[in-house]
């Protein structure tokens, strides 16, 4: 399963390249792109693991930048 | 003004008021305190106003960093290397590295605004909602629920929602924000039109032909907002690079302050310059400057791209592009119209359009294709009323116009009523036409040569294009005059579809740069994709074309190619530039620390400007 969020306040470009980097490392994720300009997140992964990956990235987001959020739909 | 957003403006507020008090602050310290009292219970809190008024978020987020396991982010180098400046006495200095560090970043949070709004605007050509008629009633809904087969209603001034056919109407559409031309395109009952355009003049009723999904606005949108995340090599390695950078340079720090501690002792490093040293290094250990620059400038260039019509799918092809030094060209439909029509009309006397009259005439009730050119030529009026009209099978048509018996077909024709023409060694069709025994001129037909194709030759040439290649399916004299014409140096013909794979792998096995192919999406999705880079032309409503390619040219004109190169070539050369411009800087300034050559205001407003200079660089790539 692939899906594109928007992230909000995601301010600085290395923070971006790190959160790519922490994200990549969770179980089932097969594919991450953090997409600073555009303020996206794409993400790639297993469906059956989808539900348990979502906390983790949006956990492995504010670790790197407190004040950026990805917004869950 | 307007346009900086609400933390931004609070920042900027922040900026003036805290230099304003470091200025007080200064001149309190120097000029007012007496010398007695200028101790560091009463100094630090002079200081630490405007340090906690400039820097608090960063002491903030430099703690939760902490708690989150993350150190070495630039937040907590920050702090720490203004909480050293403190240590040590250096308090303004302190509080101006976190001046500074936020203006610098207040920049490049307005630079990336910048950017992100050229992209939204490109986003423009989204149409918000469409006009349907159901049930004999129009009512406005989302454009994606309205179904294949629903009739639109689009008035003047409107976006065309989803792509269609027009029922009844007549209108100008305006393709700027897809193509960059500015002349509207007139469209009549019959026409496909295109969803993103702009209909300008008339009310058009349109049938729907495909969901807004599959639709060329859609498909757009996706492509453009997927092109930023394709990075390209360069992007990887200063991310990678940026990753060994910090902790280089802060494991330097460390050991500037440390090694000294052992050998001289801690009171020499209390006051001497490696502490110092250490600090400055702290502060140019960042590597913003780099990592923002560098997708900046790309993007920079894929919107300058965008505004022309030409659509990169990444930046990584944007980064090929500017090494390719082998153009393969599909001929048909890329460098030629691909469709036959009249190119020259040769009298012997009279005018052009008499004899086109004429023969055009004598073939009114021919379906052949060079009848069909003819009378495309001939226009729309009426012809000359033709009596006792024979075809001569294989040769052409003898019929009577006016009283005149008129010959109008091959050279054979000619040559059985005893005509000799004039030789001709053009390339396409010659269509001979003899008045009353009497020769009286020649027309040709032939798939005519695109009129900017030569100039974009000698652009590609000029911009350093080493070799041009044409692959052919058509015959060898037909590409060899093509080429010829267009300046091309090398052809191969007679190609079959896998031909032409094969043909360009052996090019690509012959370069050194990169290998470039142009088509039209029609039949040649597979050399699209062998290519280093695949170019579609005129791919304006061609999804295979739009799937297949890197590049998208979504106007009709091989020129464009050559300036999707120019883009390509400027863009890599402001990346290098920033490149080794902050390296450089960040490399002297580490250097000159290290020998006690300079000072922590001199270190802090270089890295800064040098981010700033690279960022204000990078976006000239957007222009």
């Amino acid at each position: 399963m692939k899906q594109i969020f928007r992230m909000q306040d995601l301010d600085c470009a290395n923070c971006a390249a790190k959160m790519e980097r922490k994200i990549a490392k969770i179980e089932g994720v097969q594919s991450v792109t953090v997409n600073f300009l555009a303020q996206k997140l794409i993400l790639e992964a297993e469906d059956a693991k989808w539900a348990e990956i979502l906390p983790q990235v949006d956990e492995a987001v504010r670790k790197v930048d407190p004040d950026c959020r990805v917004i869950l739909k | 003004m307007n346009r900086l957003s609400r933390k931004q403006k609070w920042t900027l507020c922040r900026i003036l008021v805290s230099a304003g008090l470091l200025i007080l602050a200064v001149l309190l310290h120097h000029l007012i305190l007496p010398h007695e009292t200028r101790k560091w219970y009463i100094l630090l809190p002079v200081y630490a106003i405007p340090y906690l008024l400039i820097g608090y978020d960063v002491i903030r987020k430099a703690i939760l960093g902490i708690v989150h396991g993350q150190l070495l982010d630039e937040n907590f180098l920050m702090w720490i290397a203004t909480i050293g400046a403190f240590a040590i006495g250096e308090y303004p200095e302190a509080v101006f590295v976190m001046l500074f560090y936020q203006v610098g970043e207040l920049f490049q949070s307005i630079a990336v605004g910048r950017s992100r709004q050229s992209i939204s605007d490109l986003m423009d050509i989204c149409p918000e909602r469409a006009r349907v008629v159901r049930d004999g009633i129009e009512i406005e809904v989302d454009p994606t629920e309205v179904a294949v087969g629903e009739l639109l209603v689009i008035r003047p001034g409107e976006k065309i929602p989803l792509d269609g056919v027009v029922e009844v109407g007549t209108s100008g559409i305006n393709t700027k924000s897809l193509t960059g031309e500015s002349i509207p395109r007139e469209v009549a009952p019959g026409d496909t039109i295109i969803s993103g355009c702009v209909n300008q003049s008339g009310v058009l009723h349109v049938r729907v032909s495909k969901p807004y999904e599959d639709s060329t606005v859609a498909k757009i949108l996706e492509l453009v907002e997927r092109s930023s995340s394709v990075k390209s090599k360069t992007e990887h390695a200063i991310t990678k690079f940026a990753r060994i950078y910090t902790p280089c340079v802060v494991g330097a720090a460390a050991l500037l302050a440390l090694i000294p501690l052992f050998i001289l002792g801690p009171t020499a490093v209390w006051q001497g310059q490696w502490l110092k040293a250490a600090l400055i290094f702290l502060v140019v250990s960042c590597p913003c400057a780099l990592v923002i620059s560098v997708p900046l400038s790309y993007f920079g260039g894929i919107g300058a791209a965008s505004k022309r019509g030409i659509l990169m799918k990444g930046s990584e092809y944007l980064e090929t592009l500017a090494r390719v030094d082998t153009v393969a060209f599909d001929k048909t439909g890329t460098l030629t119209e691909g469709s036959f029509r009249v190119t020259e009309v040769t009298p012997v006397q009279g005018s052009e359009k008499e004899l086109l009259m004429l023969a055009a005439a004598a073939e009114q009730d021919s379906n052949h294709p060079i009848a069909q050119s003819l009378r495309q030529a001939a226009g729309e009026g009426p012809l000359p009323a033709v009596a006792d009209t024979e075809e001569i099978a294989g040769r052409g048509i003898r019929t009577v116009i006016d009283g005149k018996t008129v010959l109008v077909g091959n050279r054979s024709l000619m040559e059985s009523v005893g005509i000799e023409p004039p030789r001709d060694a053009r390339i396409g069709t010659v269509v001979y036409i003899a008045v009353d025994g009497v020769f009286a001129g020649s027309i040709l037909i032939s798939d005519a040569i695109k009129p900017d194709a030569k100039e974009a030759m000698d652009e590609l040439k000029k911009s350093g294009v080493r070799r041009l290649v044409m692959l052919t399916g058509d015959r060898d004299e037909v590409a060899g005059a093509v080429s010829k014409e267009l300046g091309i140096t090398e052809y191969r013909a007679e190609l079959l579809p896998d031909g032409k794979v094969e043909a360009l792998e052996s090019y690509l096995g012959d370069t050194a740069g990169a290998l470039a192919f142009v088509g039209d999406g029609v039949n040649d999705a597979p050399v699209l994709a062998r290519a280093d880079v695949g170019i579609a032309m005129g791919a304006l409503g061609s999804d295979a074309a739009v799937e297949a390619a890197d590049v998208v040219l979504m106007k009709d004109r091989p020129a464009d190619l050559a300036e999707a190169i120019r883009i390509a070539r400027k863009t890599k050369r402001i990346v290098w530039q920033n490149i080794w411009f902050a390296l450089g800087v960040k490399l002297l300034f580490l250097a000159l620390s290290v020998f006690g050559w300079t000072n922590l205001w001199a270190a802090t407003f270089a890295d800064v400007g040098v981010a700033v200079i690279a960022i204000l660089n990078a976006m000239r790539a957007g222009r």
